[in-house]
């Protein structure tokens, strides 16, 4: 491929590292307008696309209508491949591309599990063709009976007393990020070029890791030449690069497709392809190519489309995350290292589908908040989020000294450089379980069984702190070694038997590789152990002997209102664990962090927890992520959420999360917390109204 | 020295610009028909905290409160005036924006000395005044409102940034008449910055039942966003009549 700009596709672009090898940052950082206006220049949705969304709306009625499940795919195993080109309405869709033939039609993916896969379809009343499930069962295994043929005792038994919960052993683990800009920019034939000069460059002696490779890197190439094929049945040659802002569009689209098309992962994120798609506007607005109207019908379109992306999956499965998420995380704005901010026209107009299709939690909208952001782009954003609930925000000072300025969210929290790192997800050890194993010396208190070895159990009618966090801290080594063990074993198998071929075609061949822990249960951990030092903790035993309850005698710290003396032992947990956690060896080089940010999950979570020493009865819920305790935080929002930040993110960089809900007065009057202005609007009935704020030296004199 | 706190909230928005921390102080001479805070009337109970502490949890999460400051507000915060001037000083020391809620209902004119020490530390007052006329503020409040008037006067004369409240209640604090009448005197005030008028809301009832005490207004429903705007509409036509002369 020639080196320059002035070819049929990059024309206009400046030049860079990006055209002599696979760099979007590069392209981005050289190209991208940063944008500091206002909304003003956002466009209305057209008759089409309204048009086309009301067809989308019915079919979401009637998918509501059906019980939550309008079709399922029980024949066909969906390959990238594997299914004719489908579309709602082909004459009004600017974008095309559906996961099956038909829109809201679940797709069929037994290599997770064919156990999950055959539930799944049970469950919402459709049974899976028979010779497909004689076929997973006897001649091709899954990722499934791979991890089953490999746990211990031990791990079965952690999984089923749910000290550790919600391993992805039984379906796709997700969280991979695929590069789908590179779609767009290079054109596949580059990217396959380029797979097969990183295959023709590995190491000559054949030891496993190598002949692993190799195989990944053809998987990856058959994975691309599909990508084509599927493309292709829909009219498009995406062998080349796009070659304008709808073309950019729909490549970057396709590459996704495939990836959904190939995975049922617990999320499948999008990455953060706003400000990359804008490059394209920009040359298209100044070119004439497109008006400002056709690229929002084009981005309105685009997000229509990821709004139809569907799984098949279980009752239980949507109970673990209350509800029927994709997690189609697509991360907006940010500041760039050299100092810009990232907020381009595309950021404003991704936002803006919320408006011109209506609130939707899906795709995941979320913006990389700084305070550098610009001002604009904030008020537009606040203005958003009051009238449609819909944006998620998340700390970009804080992620960009770690990953830089090209990361994106996988799932709710889990940052990585797109492209060039990924993740091993993992599901969560229950702590505030493990703090009862530790005091019932290694037995569960709801079932009676022995799970963990068999430690010394504390006898004593009271708690004392030292000999509890003595024991403590013995029980969450234990879990720490069987926890990343049993995460080792299920991203081994995952790889072997549910490869993620397309997804990992679009990253670079040195990935480096997270190793995604997370912990639940924090708040009740602190607040338990808060409770065991400055009040006084009395154990009631059953027949038995096992501790399974507690009374609390006097008053004690709560975690979630910046009080240290709680809020050091908190973070003294998430510390220790992770130094637990780091002792083991992990899979495949990975580098070891961990989570605090059970969303959804914390429900089941407490469920399977018997009462605590803070209060908390048996089958409670737990609080969210790194949330206080419900109702214990009574200082107010600013010191619930400084104990918090206290958390170390060091240890725990895949994110820590703090749920809170806020009553819209609560967070100002007429929507303007903001800057905090009050304003006195004298003279709005004769003309001149202006509103100034306090801040500007509001003057009420000033009536003329 | 220290102050009896009623409680703390760290996060709020509404009681001044931006995003203040808010303390509500022990203790209010007042008993207002409507007072959505009757756990803070009775005086020289709460949680004892000093000027010192205050300012250090401040500090601690100033992030938060670039755009915001201090609001002491209660209760009736400057029945503890020595304690609020105290707080303020140190809260000056470190550039920090403060605002009192008061009802003024403490002001003696003659004797103003104190009072103007704490002023000197102070960037905003909320003042709510209930009614224009005495007669009436006395039948909502137990008090006539000839001191709270003088204290605006004062506060207008010192140069003290104002910002006037006046909750709405139907067939109390509505009547079109009194709310110009209002407009027209808070029009006299030089320092006036801004108006709020409040909605009245029956989120206080629960509390007068914890308390056991009986609630005042049992049949007044709440306020709509619309009438509150409505009658602030009253008021800034008074502040009109009184600025055009």
């Amino acid at each position: 491929m020639s080196i320059n700009t002035n070819n049929e596709y990059w024309h206009g672009f400046e030049g860079g590292t990006w055209q002599k090898e696979i760099h979007v940052r590069s392209f981005i950082r050289h190209n991208y307008t940063p944008y500091d206006g206002d909304e003003a220049f956002l466009e209305a949705p057209t008759e089409n696309t309204c048009a086309l969304w009301d067809e989308v709306l019915e079919l979401f009625r009637k998918e509501r209508e059906a019980g939550g499940v309008l079709d399922m795919d029980t024949k066909i195993i969906s390959t990238i491949t594997s299914h004719a080109p489908g579309y709602i309405d082909k004459d009004k869709e600017k974008i095309v591309g559906l996961q099956t033939d038909k829109p809201l039609k679940r797709a069929l993916m037994p290599y997770g599990g064919i156990r999950m896969a055959e539930k799944a379809c049970r469950d919402n009343g459709y049974e899976i063709d028979p010779g497909i499930k004689e076929f997973f069962e006897t001649h091709r295994k899954t990722h499934n009976a791979g991890v089953f043929d490999a746990y211990t005792p031990e791990m079965r038994a952690c999984r089923s007393s749910h000290i550790i919960t919600g391993l992805p052993d039984a379906y796709g683990r997700g969280r991979i990020i695929g590069d789908y800009r590179r779609v767009a920019l290079y054109g596949v034939d580059r990217l396959i070029e380029d797979k097969k000069a990183q295959k023709e460059t590995t190491r000559s002696a054949m030891y496993s890791e190598i002949i692993r490779d190799r195989e990944e890197l053809s998987e990856q190439i058959r994975a691309l030449e599909a990508l084509k094929e599927m493309a292709l049945s829909y009219g498009f040659d995406i062998s080349k690069p796009a070659r304008n802002t709808k073309e950019a569009v729909q490549w970057l689209y396709f590459g996704y497709l495939a990836a959904v098309k190939e995975q049922n992962g617990a999320a499948m994120s999008l990455g953060r392809t706003s400000t990359f798609l804008d490059i394209y506007a920009e040359r298209d607005l100044k070119d004439g190519t497109f008006t400002e109207k056709e690229i929002q019908e084009i981005i309105d379109h685009f997000i229509m489309k990821l709004r139809l992306i569907k799984f098949a999956r279980t009752p239980e499965y949507n109970e673990l995350f209350s509800g029927d998420p994709q997690w189609v995380t697509e991360s907006i704005g940010g500041v760039a290292v050299d100092g810009r901010h990232m907020v381009t026209k595309m950021s404003y107009r991704y936002l803006h589908t919320l408006i011109n299709l209506g609130p939707a939690p899906e795709p995941n909208l979320t913006v990389l908040w700084s305070l550098r952001l610009p001002e604009n782009f904030k008020r537009f954003c606040a203005k958003l989020s009051i009238e449609t609930s819909s944006i998620q925000y998340e700390n970009d000072d804080l992620m960009r000294f770690n990953h830089g300025d090209d990361y994106a969210i996988a799932c709710c929290v889990s940052s990585m450089k797109v492209g060039k790192e990924m993740q091993f997800f993992g599901a969560r050890a229950n702590l505030a379980k493990c703090l009862l194993y530790a005091i019932n010396g290694g037995v569960d208190e709801i079932t009676g069984k022995q799970v963990a070895p068999e430690y010394r159990p504390i006898t004593s009618e009271y708690l004392d702190y030292d000999d509890v966090i003595k024991k403590y801290d013995e029980m969450m080594k234990w879990l720490a070694g069987v926890y990343v063990n049993t995460l080792n074993i299920i991203h081994y198998m995952h790889d072997k038997y549910c490869y993620e071929k397309l997804q990992m075609a679009l990253h670079d061949k040195k990935v480096t590789r997270w190793f995604a822990t997370g912990i639940a249960g924090l708040s009740v951990v602190a607040d338990s152990l808060s409770a065991i030092k400055y009040a006084k903790v009395k154990v009631i035993r059953n027949a038995d002997g096992l501790a399974v309850d507690y009374e609390v005698e006097g008053d004690f710290p709560k975690y979630g209102n910046d009080d240290d003396r709680v809020d050091s032992i908190a973070y003294d947990i998430v510390h220790r664990f992770m130094e637990h956690i780091r002792k083991n060896h992990t899979y495949r080089g990975s580098i070891p962090t961990t989570s605090i940010l059970t969303i959804t999950s914390n429900v089941v979570y407490g469920k399977n927890t018997g009462s605590t020493p803070d209060g908390r009865k048996r089958g409670e819920a737990f609080a969210p992520g790194a949330n206080p305790m419900h109702r214990r935080d009574t200082n107010g929002a600013v010191a619930s959420l400084s104990s918090v930040s206290k958390l170390p993110f060091r240890d725990a960089q895949d994110g820590i999360s703090n749920t809170f809900s806020i009553i819209p007065g609560a967070l100002g009057k007429d929507d303007r917390i903001f800057v905090g202005d009050i304003d006195i609007d004298l003279d709005c009935g004769n003309g001149a109204c202006n509103t100034p704020t306090l801040f500007e030296g509001l003057d009420t004199d000033a009536t003329e | 020295m220290h102050g009896y706190i009623h409680s703390k909230e760290s996060f709020g928005t509404v009681d001044g610009p931006g995003i203040r921390y808010v303390l509500f102080l022990q203790g209010c001479p007042m008993r207002c028909k409507y007072c959505h805070n009757p756990d803070t009337w009775i005086q020289g109970i709460g949680e004892e905290l000093s000027p010192e502490s205050i300012i250090e949890e401040y500090l601690k999460n100033r992030a938060f409160y670039r755009n915001g400051g201090i609001t002491v507000s209660g209760g009736e915060p400057l029945l503890q005036l020595e304690f609020i001037t105290a707080l303020f000083a140190l809260a000056k020391e470190h550039g920090i924006h403060t605002c009192i809620d008061t009802s003024g209902i403490t002001f003696s004119p003659g004797n103003t000395e104190r009072l103007d020490a704490l002023l000197s530390l102070t960037d905003l007052v909320m003042l709510d005044i209930k009614h224009i006329d005495s007669d009436r503020h006395k039948l909502l409040t137990g008090h006539g409102n000839e001191n709270i008037l003088a204290f605006s006067k004062h506060l207008s004369e010192k140069n003290v940034p104002i910002c006037i409240r006046h909750v709405v209640v139907p067939g109390l604090t509505d009547d079109a008449d009194a709310l110009v009448r209002l407009g027209e005197f808070i029009g006299t005030l030089s320092s006036l910055k801004s108006l709020d008028v409040l909605p009245y809301h029956t989120m206080g009832v629960e509390k007068y039942k914890r308390l056991g005490i009986p609630y005042p207004l049992e049949d007044v429903a709440d306020v709509t966003s619309s009438e509150a705007q409505k009658a602030k509409e009253h008021i800034l036509s008074g502040i009109r009549k009184t600025r055009s002369r």
